[in-house]
């Protein structure tokens, strides 16, 4: 080690600001094109604070580090098959949901900053974003390679990426980011890194992933964690954006405003998914998406907003539905799906007895009243052999593509609807969030690739639902319809009887023995 | 409303002794045990100190080694050589 070491401030410096230029070639204005047209206004970009001063060499030195003990994680964990050890094999399915729905989003989050690092003029976001597009890579090949082990031996894995650009529910979330890429860097930036990051990522990553930990997924909670380790970098750069727009000119208040409000919105609309995994999809709950919204955004959020409040921004509007539709939310999306299982990479299940008595204890004001009578009915159908399924193809919300299954904020008996008027034609939303995103973008919004749309005007594989299911690759039998009776509780089940009885396992099912033969040739 | 600072740690043998050194330093922090992880929130700032962490765990110790059992944070982040910070300023 050298005699004289710098302190962390000047090696920051040097080896970043330090490290920029003006070019002389081109024009910075040409080197540069867009950041300018979204009217966001920068007097001074080394103005540009850096709270996390990592620099490239510590940056690689630290996140090889996670590698090496995530690597170690996984091999133990596929070397000792720690997918018998989970608390139930239903709690996998909330592992397809992540595959087919959110590792994706991390591989459009590592493009979109890549390219906000190229565009953004000032060289401290420049870094920061760049740094955090190597992490969102990071992220989408760990998941892919943590999950990769399910897919040996449970269905719904095999065509994620496939799946996630057709699907109807996975256009939920990649419409979300499609939205969010095809902005400006300085939109991007507000919408993934503070709205997303920030404000609504926390809730994904921290209470699912304790989730995870709590059902014997050991690669999931690693990966988890691992990833969620280098997000607290991208919430600092996200609230750092924040700052700075609103520091560099009043001009931008009113822009970053009406991005924080439909950034939160659209985040709110896409995480109810998450809300169903929570309290519906963990066998062994951690805390309920009620008590998770409470703390991740009610008090975190609060605080912040507390914070920002000194440049003149506000609380997003419509923050208070958003807060009461914590108490539904869950609720409503598992209805939709349980209704949808023939069409969904997923299976479905209605809760158990005790399963119902935790979610009356967490929701006293909704469960027993609006939505257990609804489940138990359900329940008492498939007893009878009548399993209810909707046949019919739902209408969507223009914005976030949900089906239009969400209740009148004040009246959960009554479901939300509304519309616009857009050059002769009629759009339609869940919400009064979803409306006002559409009237400031219509010509965006009325491009959307909305899926039932698309079924209808005959371009996703056919005109019947087995088409349909056929174009997404979807493996009828085995990846949709309920747990029971699907091969993954049937692999499950031969693994219970194994574990009682001491023995190796025994099963007809062809995908325990093809896993044994791998790993011996291995 | 109190505008607390927090910061979110894996529970594990690395990040034991900065939990430890959290709560040895800052008062009246709130700590929330979840399954592997632990949450330690505290009114507008919560630190962590290099010295600290180091007496426990009997090695030189970089703050930035944070990064590597570090799950979420809230406030804004004030560090240097010596200590990492989280803090809203009143």
């Amino acid at each position: 080690m050298s005699a004289k070491k710098l302190g962390l401030k000047q090696r920051y410096a040097l080896m970043t600001r330090g490290l920029d230029w003006e070019t002389s070639y081109q024009p910075m204005d040409k080197v540069f094109p867009y950041d300018t047209f979204e009217g966001i206004k920068i007097k001074d970009w080394s103005a540009w604070e850096d709270p996390f001063r990592l620099t490239m060499d510590n940056y690689w030195k630290f996140q090889a580090e996670k590698e090496r003990k995530l690597y170690a994680v996984l091999d133990s964990f596929a070397q000792n098959n720690g997918q018998t050890g989970l608390s139930d094999a239903r709690y996998v399915n909330a592992i397809k949901l992540f595959l087919t729905g959110v590792s994706p989003l991390e591989y459009q989050a590592h493009r979109g900053f890549a390219h906000a690092g190229r565009h953004l003029r000032g060289v401290g976001p420049r870094i920061a974003a760049q740094m955090q597009s190597l992490d969102e890579l990071r992220h989408a090949q760990t998941q892919i390679h943590t999950i990769s082990h399910y897919n040996k031996f449970f269905d719904g894995f095999h065509e994620f990426r496939h799946m996630h650009d057709r699907v109807w529910y996975l256009s939920v979330p990649k419409s979300f980011f499609d939205d969010a890429r095809s902005a400006g860097p300085f939109e991007y930036m507000v919408a993934i890194g503070f709205a997303f990051e920030y404000v609504l990522t926390n809730l994904l990553f921290v209470p699912f992933m304790s989730g995870a930990a709590y059902n014997g997924d050991l690669a999931t909670v690693t990966f988890g964690f691992s990833a969620q380790s280098d997000e607290s970098r991208h919430m600092t750069l996200g609230i750092e954006v924040i700052k700075f727009l609103l520091e560099q000119h009043p001009d931008n208040l009113p822009i970053v405003q009406k991005w924080v409000d439909k950034w939160f919105w659209r985040g709110h609309r896409v995480l109810g998914l998450v809300a169903m995994m929570m309290d519906y999809m963990l066998p062994k709950r951690v805390m309920s998406w009620k008590e998770a919204w409470e703390i991740y955004f009610t008090q975190a959020g609060g605080a912040l907003f507390q914070d920002l409040e000194r440049y003149g921004l506000r609380v997003p509007k419509y923050a208070d539905i958003a807060t009461e539709e914590a108490e539904h939310i869950s609720h409503q999306n598992w209805a939709i799906f349980y209704q949808y299982t023939h069409a969904a990479g997923f299976h479905t299940w209605m809760p158990k007895p005790d399963e119902m008595d935790w979610l009356s204890e967490k929701y006293p004001n909704t469960f027993d009243k609006y939505y257990r009578p609804r489940f138990e009915m359900w329940a008492e159908m498939e007893k009878k052999g009548e399993r209810f399924y909707n046949n019919g193809l739902p209408q969507l919300c223009t914005t976030c593509q949900i089906p239009m299954g969400y209740t009148e904020p004040g009246d959960p008996t009554t479901i939300c609807f509304r519309t616009s008027e857009y050059k002769g034609d009629t759009y339609h939303f869940c919400s009064d969030g979803c409306k006002d995103i559409f009237d400031d973008e219509p010509e965006k919004f009325s491009q959307s690739w909305l899926p039932v749309h698309q079924i209808f005007q005959g371009n996703c594989g056919g005109a019947t639902v087995p088409d349909v299911l056929d174009w997404y690759k979807l493996n009828v039998g085995a990846d949709n319809m309920d747990y029971a009776g699907s091969p993954d509780e049937k692999i499950w089940k031969a693994w219970e009887a194994a574990k009682k009885s001491q023995g190796p396992a025994r099963t007809e099912d062809a995908r325990t023995e093809d896993a044994g033969a791998k790993t011996a040739a291995e | 409303m109190t505008q607390y600072a927090s910061i979110t740690l894996q529970n594990t043998d690395d990040a034991r002794p900065i939990i430890e050194a959290i709560l040895a330093d800052n008062t009246d922090v709130q700590v929330l045990n979840m399954p592997g992880a632990v949450k330690l929130d505290r009114d507008h700032r919560i630190v962590v100190n290099r010295a600290s962490v180091e007496e426990r765990i009997g090695r030189s110790w970089d703050p930035q080694e944070l990064h590597l059992v570090l799950i979420s944070m809230a406030g804004n982040v004030d560090e240097d050589d010596d200590y990492f910070a989280l803090e809203w300023k009143k």
